[in-house]
């Protein structure tokens, strides 16, 4: 029952049927989160996994663990009163491209800035899939949807760009066809303290197949990805001998000996977020990896710090104290 | 040395029972702390007394003009008092703005306080007065009492080293110290208070103190008044020790009691709206209870998180006023889904969409019961008084704990700023209702029942006991994800027959007047003083009149059956345009519901509504 012996990932599932579409992104990742809580050695009843709507949403329900499946959105303030509540819990977030950048938008930002440790696990297909296939905020210019018959107008937000800019501490992106590559992102971003966002690669198949193979497929992804590591050089191709390197404000490629060294940790977020406005279009690879990994205060430590100070200072809360107080009077 | 005599001291003393004072200035001037000060100086000497402060929503509208104007109302007495008085026997004005915004609510022959150092061509410019209202027959049929208080505050701090501006600034506790002796009101207090408030600045507690001792000695002095007045302490009040509070300030010490009675840690969401603000400010302070608070990125975010933590094992709450309950109600229903305590306070104002914020009203009835999609029942309680709100929120705390239900306490900005004395509770009676999580996991499913239909509080951190809750519909029991018809209808009928039965342990309400008769008069919400008075004045007329007021809203008590039987009519009135009334028609169809309600960001006088009930029985 407890965690004396080891888990393993099946030890993760719950006992409900997996109903996502056959072929979706989601099973891919869903097995290789289990397989990392399994290799963390957490246990079950101290994790929770919290979502919004949508279909990754979904997720809490296939995670034998705790779960709050909530409403559209408002995941990360769910989240948010649960760490705060009992920062002994892990908690992780589970969302999508709609959920967390169009309807939940602000509660993401604000997560971010706040630093809570909570680990958001956003799946992008650049689509609404539960609603059957409209645009969303991710969605590319130009994209034929239900909802945008001829093409879609809106410009898209970066997730990655988006959260730099929003004062994350730790941020990443994955594909849902490198699984290896996931469970070492995984890995990191359980050991990093405050929020973690990571934004994951994953393909719809059904209302958006195959829209990041451009870049992510198996036959491509070696020229076409870029894997940023910190302390390591910004090497690609399928022989390693390509690298990427600043120019002024601007990336280049290079050769791999030229290549310059990741760091994830400057002071400011500028060189991740370069990294980051590499479209999928242009000819530079698309990166994956740790764009930022920075070490701040983390929110629900300084709440109960706040809260042991304010009681050393005061000496614990007295009800009748905070009653009795002022100018009284008797009435015999 | 010769011992001087008491100012004053060879004029008349008049008692007198009940007396009504508005003090009336520009938001700049101090009138809310003027205000407060004579309301702690009365409570101190053992009046009963309600207040009512009427300021703008404007942080600092523009000085002197009509907007800028900020009230402070104080009804005090011997006697019981319900109400902050319908209109005041005595207006002190400050400037020509706050004469021509009150005097029309002053009392035929009610005295006039006016500070004419700020009546100038540029204050009337100001207040956009083309003549001096103490010159063109305004003020006519009032006493008034002119004084110069700009420049009696100038002598008396001629020796200060203040600026003009920072003297100029003491003008209010000069008009306080003219009050305290006219109506013979001890300095002690509020000299300490000055002490207290200043005590990094000496240089201001002597200035404030020297303008309040000036103001006090030129009521004798300067022969303004012809006589002084008295109102003895009230000892109509039942034994006990008494403080003076506002009703925000009581709604939020109920809620830390709640949560010290549940045993739960309070966690509070919250968003920044008028008039709530004031509760999220005031638990922040209570950091060394263990009280969490929250300030969300928005009203949604404040209710998630708090809805969160209760899953988390605290005690959820979340402040707020109409708009934000509006922004919140697809968060109530996850609530109401997934059964956990959660406490929704909303301090109602007047609306729609921003509305007034600083006025009253009680138009968030409806929203409260019935504003959210699908069937999501939530018990619905509202504070009737500054001092019940403590109570108030007690209960709701109570409910949501013994009932696993989000609960919506309605208060308003008239109980929110309002004040009156306060009987201490004695804590070792505070009802207890200690929360139970549950950590055995033999035979356990997540939306199971106990006999009293409520499913178990399982905390993540519980061996053995993981669980998925959320807002799709649950299989009764597992609480699996079911889309099954019949399961529908008996978790929504679950649900429903969950919140009805917290009739179980609520109170029929208290009849006050005969038990049969022509008229009930119900209320509910803040307007009790004001229906009790009129009522008081309808029976002592002869007239046949009892009257109700109502704390459960929904479910509604038991009892009420046998109640509405016993009159011809039962008038329901309320601020708003017939909301529980509605209610109360279509859950007694049978019974004949009268509706009397208002609409002007006021509360109810008791003189319109005793001039109501007395139509009514006429016709």
């Amino acid at each position: 029952m407890t965690t004396d012996a080891k888990l393993k990932a099946k030890d993760f599932k719950s006992d409900q049927d997996v109903r996502w579409c056959p072929g979706c992104g989601d099973y891919a990742i869903l097995s290789c989160v289990q397989g990392v809580m399994a290799e963390l050695g957490v246990s079950k009843e101290n994790t929770v996994f919290v979502s919004g709507i949508g279909c990754s949403s979904r997720f809490p329900y296939y995670m034998d663990t705790y779960g709050f499946h909530s409403i559209h959105g408002r995941a990360p303030a769910v989240a948010t009163g649960i760490k705060v509540a009992n920062p002994d819990l892990s908690v992780w977030i589970v969302t999508g491209d709609g959920d967390a950048l169009s309807i939940g938008g602000n509660h993401l930002i604000h997560l971010l800035r706040r630093n809570v440790n909570i680990k958001v696990l956003l799946f992008n297909n650049e689509i609404y899939g539960l609603t059957k296939g409209q645009y969303s905020p991710t969605s590319r210019q130009g994209l034929r949807t239900k909802a945008t018959p001829f093409g879609s107008i809106d410009h898209s937000f970066n997730p990655i760009s988006l959260s730099l800019g929003a004062g994350a501490s730790f941020v990443a992106r994955t594909v849902d066809t490198n699984l290896k590559h996931m469970r070492e992102i995984l890995l990191q971003a359980a050991a990093h303290k405050g929020t973690c966002f990571i934004e994951i690669f994953q393909n719809c198949v059904i209302f958006n197949d195959k829209v990041f193979d451009e870049v992510a497929d198996k036959q491509v992804r070696n020229d076409r990805l870029v894997t940023l590591a910190p302390g390591e050089k910004v090497v690609y191709g399928s022989d390693g001998d390509k690298g990427l390197r600043l120019n002024g404000f601007d990336l280049e490629q290079c050769s791999a000996d030229e290549a310059m060294v990741w760091d994830a940790s400057t002071a400011s977020a500028a060189p991740a977020m370069l990294f980051a406005d590499i479209d999928r279009a242009s000819d530079l690879p698309t990166p994956i990896g740790i764009f930022r990994k920075v070490e701040r205060s983390v929110f629900e430590n300084d709440v109960y710090r706040q809260m042991d100070q304010v009681t050393s200072n005061k000496g614990p809360g007295d009800l009748k104290s905070l009653i009795y107080t002022g100018d009284m009077w008797n009435v015999d | 040395m010769t011992k001087t005599k008491e100012p004053g001291a060879e004029l008349p003393l008049q008692q007198q029972e009940e007396v009504t004072i508005r003090f009336a200035g520009d938001s700049g001037d101090g009138m809310q702390v003027t205000g407060n000060q004579f309301t702690n100086t009365s409570a101190v000497v053992g009046n009963d007394l309600a207040t009512l402060p009427d300021f703008p929503a404007e942080i600092r509208a523009p000085a002197g003009t009509r907007p800028g104007v900020s009230g402070f109302q104080i009804h005090f007495s011997s006697a019981d008092v319900h109400t902050p008085g319908d209109a005041p026997d005595v207006l002190v004005a400050m400037n020509p703005a706050a004469l021509v915004v009150n005097i029309g609510e002053l009392k035929p022959g009610g005295m006039l306080v006016v500070n004419t150092g700020s009546f100038g061509p540029n204050d009337l410019r100001k207040a956009r007065l083309e003549k001096n209202p103490l010159e063109d027959g305004s003020v006519d049929g009032y006493r008034v009492i002119e004084i110069n208080i700009n420049e009696r505050v100038r002598l008396a701090l001629a020796d200060s080293p203040l600026s003009t501006k920072e003297v100029q600034r003491c003008k209010n506790f000069y008009t306080l110290g003219l009050m305290y002796w006219l109506y013979s009101r001890p300095l002690k207090p509020t000299m300490n208070w000055l002490q207290e408030k200043f005590a990094k600045r000496p240089e201001l507690v002597e200035a404030n103190q020297k303008a309040l001792q000036a103001g006090f000695n030129a009521g004798d002095i300067h022969e303004m008044f012809q006589g002084r007045y008295d109102v003895q302490a009230c000892d109509n009040l039942p034994a006990g020790t008494y403080r003076n509070i506002m009703g925000n300030q009581a709604l939020g010490l109920g809620l830390l009691a709640g949560a010290e009675q549940s045993g739960l840690k309070l966690f509070l969401g919250a968003y920044p709206i008028t008039p709530a603000s004031d509760l999220l400010h005031q638990l922040a302070l209570y950091k060394n209870f263990g009280v969490i608070t929250f300030q969300a990125e928005d009203e949604i975010a404040a209710i998630c998180a708090a809805l969160g933590a209760s899953f988390a094992g605290c005690l959820g709450l979340t402040t707020t006023s109409g708009p934000g309950v509006a922004l919140k109600a697809e968060a109530m229903g996850l609530a109401v889904s997934v059964e956990l305590p959660l406490v929704i306070v909303d301090v109602q104002r007047a609306g729609p969409s921003t509305g007034m914020p600083t006025k009253v009203e009680q138009t968030d009835l409806l929203q409260s019961i019935f504003g959210r999609n699908g069937e999501a029942p939530i018990p619905v309680l509202a504070a009737s008084a500054p001092t019940d709100a403590f109570d108030c929120a007690l209960e709701a705390c109570r409910i949501a704990v013994e009932y696993m239900t989000p609960v919506i306490l309605l208060s308003d900005n008239y109980i929110a700023n309002g004040s009156e004395p306060w009987k201490l509770p004695d804590l070792q009676k505070l009802p207890e209702f200690k929360a139970k999580f549950r950590t055995n996991p033999e035979g356990y499913l997540p939306f199971m029942r106990d006999d009293r239909g409520m499913r178990p509080w399982v905390v993540p951190g519980t061996p053995g006991m993981q669980h998925r809750i959320g807002g799709l519909e649950k299989e009764d029991g597992t609480g699996n994800v079911s889309y099954d018809a019949e399961n529908h209808s008996l978790m929504t009928h679950r649900r429903h027959d969950r919140v009805q039965s917290v009739r179980e342990t609520i109170d029929t309400p208290e009849i006050f007047g005969p038990d049969k008769g022509e008229v009930l008069m119900l209320g509910w919400g803040g307007t009790r003083g004001s229906i009790q008075s009129a009522a008081d004045r309808c029976r002592a007329a002869g007239m046949s009149v009892a009257n109700m007021h109502m704390r459960h809203l929904w479910p509604l008590p038991k009892g009420l059956d046998e109640i509405f039987s016993s009159y011809k009519c039962v008038l329901v009135c309320e601020l708003n345009l017939g909301q529980f009334f509605r209610v109360l028609r279509s859950e007694f169809p049978q019974y004949n519901f009268l509706s009397y309600t208002k609409v002007e960001g006021k509360p109810f006088q008791s003189v319109e509504l005793t001039r109501h009930v007395q139509e009514l029985l006429e016709q």
